[in-house]
């Protein structure tokens, strides 16, 4: 082994280019590991089996077709966010690479955000299979698929909320806690109306004040759900999916900016 | 499975006065008060891991920082890459915090047993660094091929991280340190997991490091290694600095006494003592060098024979051994 000449690098790499190298790996890390391609297969495989299931039916066919499929782009896509987010940044601490990740002239926050591009890259590339398949299947039986496109722009939306949840969870605790709790939040998303609902049989006092701030904080994933309203083909409110998007990305903004406080905190012993 | 072999650099070992060697300039590591302990879960158990550290590490020496496990070494290294904050003193790199990523671009680091992403190939993983160590695009590509060939994995480059052996993986650990030329080499027991071959190569590269002018820190508990290639050391134990300085001044005292082996039999002359026999064979400690030249009139007047003699100087196994029993409660041995 041998030193190099006598030349000195005093080199640090622009913002976007240590950000772009950490999503680059996440995203070979992500498509290289079994466990997304189980979940993709399984995926798949439920939406074929909507084809089926719908055969049992009468009448309403594509409806069923359509509600399996954006439930399976839906569920598998959380499982995803959930699972290989919060394993990603678990296994950089456990196995210690994120010390010589760390040790170059690195910012912590981009460390974050290069996680978070590079999961969500692979999100959007599962989505966009798990869309193909399910748009093949409508247009076998000569249904248009088009109309799901709203709703699944919104999934990608809700995708991008669960992904910054995992990751500010397990900026801060042990990769199960950090699941169960990033699942907590994709089940408690989408039942904030009960919380309203809950508020308002209260009869005052801290009880009320608690549930008016969980209802105040969670997310309102419910604004990010269209499903319903694209395999009823109802008509879409105007500005529905401009608003949900702007209020999804922020929201994740939001969560992302803490997951970058929690972690530029952690101490790597 | 691939044979490492590596290519040295002689003349670069043996170049005397050092270029860039510096004494007087900025320290390049400069530690003050800094102490660092741990706690349990509900703040029970506190353990305190370095204390009152005191350090400098001047432009192009080799400094080994040595201690048994658990001394301190690992966390003293975390805070010098701001991956660890000290409770309390000043930590500077460059003369400035090592939070500051303009101060961590000017060093390479290997961590103790390194594990790297066994999904990327050799070519991958150093162009990944590359990119993190701000190396142009225009520059990636030779130089992970030219790093290889510097740590001995010449032709690699396609080969997946999973196939890699404990060695390999420590020589890439080494590649991804110095791809990017680094002022400052931190190295966290970069011999350990090594066969003789890795060892010798490890000493070589840091050797050849220093010969450029660059300034090595490594940490080690194998002691023979610091002695071969250390300008300072520093004895860590249980978080405290029990000692530092220039190796040569620390350890390179005179003879201090010989082990002598003679067959055969003879009579004991003053200043030699009877340290085993066996059988025929006897071994002596010879105070001094006087008592030597007795011991060999003696030895030829009975018609006994000489069979070795070996003289004995402090060494830094010695040093340690004293530095670190000095500060066990029972002074017990190790």
């Amino acid at each position: 082994m041998e030193a190099a000449g006598g030349r000195l690098l005093v080199n640090t790499p622009s913002i976007g280019a240590a950000v772009h190298a950490i999503a680059l790996n996440t995203f070979r890390e992500a498509i290289r590991d079994r466990i997304l391609y189980l979940l993709l297969v399984f995926a798949l495989t439920l939406i074929g089996v909507s084809r089926l299931l719908s055969l049992l039916t009468v009448g309403n066919e594509e409806k069923i077709i359509k509600d399996m499929g954006l439930s399976a782009i839906s569920l598998f896509g959380v499982l995803t966010a959930v699972f290989v987010g919060v394993s990603l940044v678990f296994k950089e601490i456990e196995r210690g690479t994120v010390y010589t990740l760390l040790a170059n002239p690195v910012r912590r926050w981009q460390f974050v955000a290069g996680k978070f591009l590079g999961l969500l890259t692979v999100l959007a590339m599962n989505v966009g299979l798990m869309s193909l398949a399910l748009g093949g299947l409508l247009l076998l039986r000569g249904e248009s698929p088009w109309p799901l496109l709203p709703a699944i722009a919104l999934i990608l939306v809700e995708l991008v909320v669960i992904t910054a949840f995992a990751l500010l969870f397990s900026s801060l605790t042990n990769p199960v806690l950090a699941a169960l709790m990033t699942f907590a939040i994709y089940v408690l998303g989408h039942l904030t109306w009960s919380l309203e609902l809950l508020s308002a049989k209260l009869e005052g006092g801290l009880a009320v004040r608690l549930v008016d701030a969980l209802y105040w904080m969670m997310p309102n994933l419910d604004r990010l759900n269209l499903k319903a309203t694209a395999v009823h083909g109802l008509p879409l409110e105007p500005g529905f999916v401009t608003l949900g998007v702007v209020y999804g990305l922020s929201y994740a903004v939001v969560i992302l900016g803490l997951a970058c406080v929690a972690f530029e905190r952690k101490e790597f012993n | 499975m691939h044979r490492p072999t590596i290519e040295h650099d002689r003349e670069m070992r043996t170049a005397e006065p050092m270029p860039g060697r510096n004494t007087s300039a900025t320290p390049v590591i400069r530690m003050r008060g800094v102490s660092k302990s741990f706690t349990g879960h509900l703040n029970i158990g506190r353990k305190v891991a370095v204390e009152d550290l005191e350090l400098e590490i001047r432009p192009g020496e080799i400094f080994g920082l040595l201690g048994p496990n658990g001394a301190g070494k690992t966390t003293t290294f975390k805070m010098l890459l701001a991956l660890l904050r000290p409770d309390r003193g000043q930590v500077r790199l460059f003369d400035r915090p090592p939070s500051d990523p303009a101060a961590r671009a000017r060093l390479g680091y290997l961590p103790e047993n390194p594990y790297f992403y066994n999904y990327l190939t050799a070519a991958e993983f150093l162009d990944f660094y590359g990119r993190l160590q701000g190396i142009p695009a225009a520059e990636r590509r030779g130089r992970v091929r030219e790093t290889l060939r510097r740590v001995g994995l010449e032709g690699l480059e396609g080969t997946a991280l999973r196939k890699f052996s404990k060695g390999m993986v420590q020589r890439l650990g080494l590649a991804q340190a110095i791809q990017h030329d680094p002022e400052l080499l931190i190295l966290d027991e970069p011999m350990s997991g090594l066969d003789p071959i890795g060892r010798r190569d490890v000493r070589d590269l840091i050797l050849s490091m220093r010969a450029a002018g660059r300034t090595v820190l490594f940490s080690s508990h194998i002691l023979q290694d610091a002695e071969m290639i250390c300008d300072r050391i520093a004895i860590l134990d249980k978080g405290r600095l029990r000692s530092v300085g220039r190796l040569d001044e620390m350890v390179a005292s005179g003879v201090e006494w010989f082990e002598v082996t003679v067959r055969g039999a003879f009579a004991l002359p003053a200043g030699v003592t009877l340290l085993s026999r066996d059988g025929q064979r006897s071994l002596l400690r010879v105070s001094a060098v006087e008592s030597l030249a007795e011991l060999m009139a003696v030895v030829r007047e009975s018609g006994a024979e000489v069979f070795s003699i070996w003289p004995k100087r402090k060494t830094l196994e010695d040093l340690f051994l004293r530095e670190i029993r000095a500060n066990r409660p029972d002074g017990a041995r190790r």
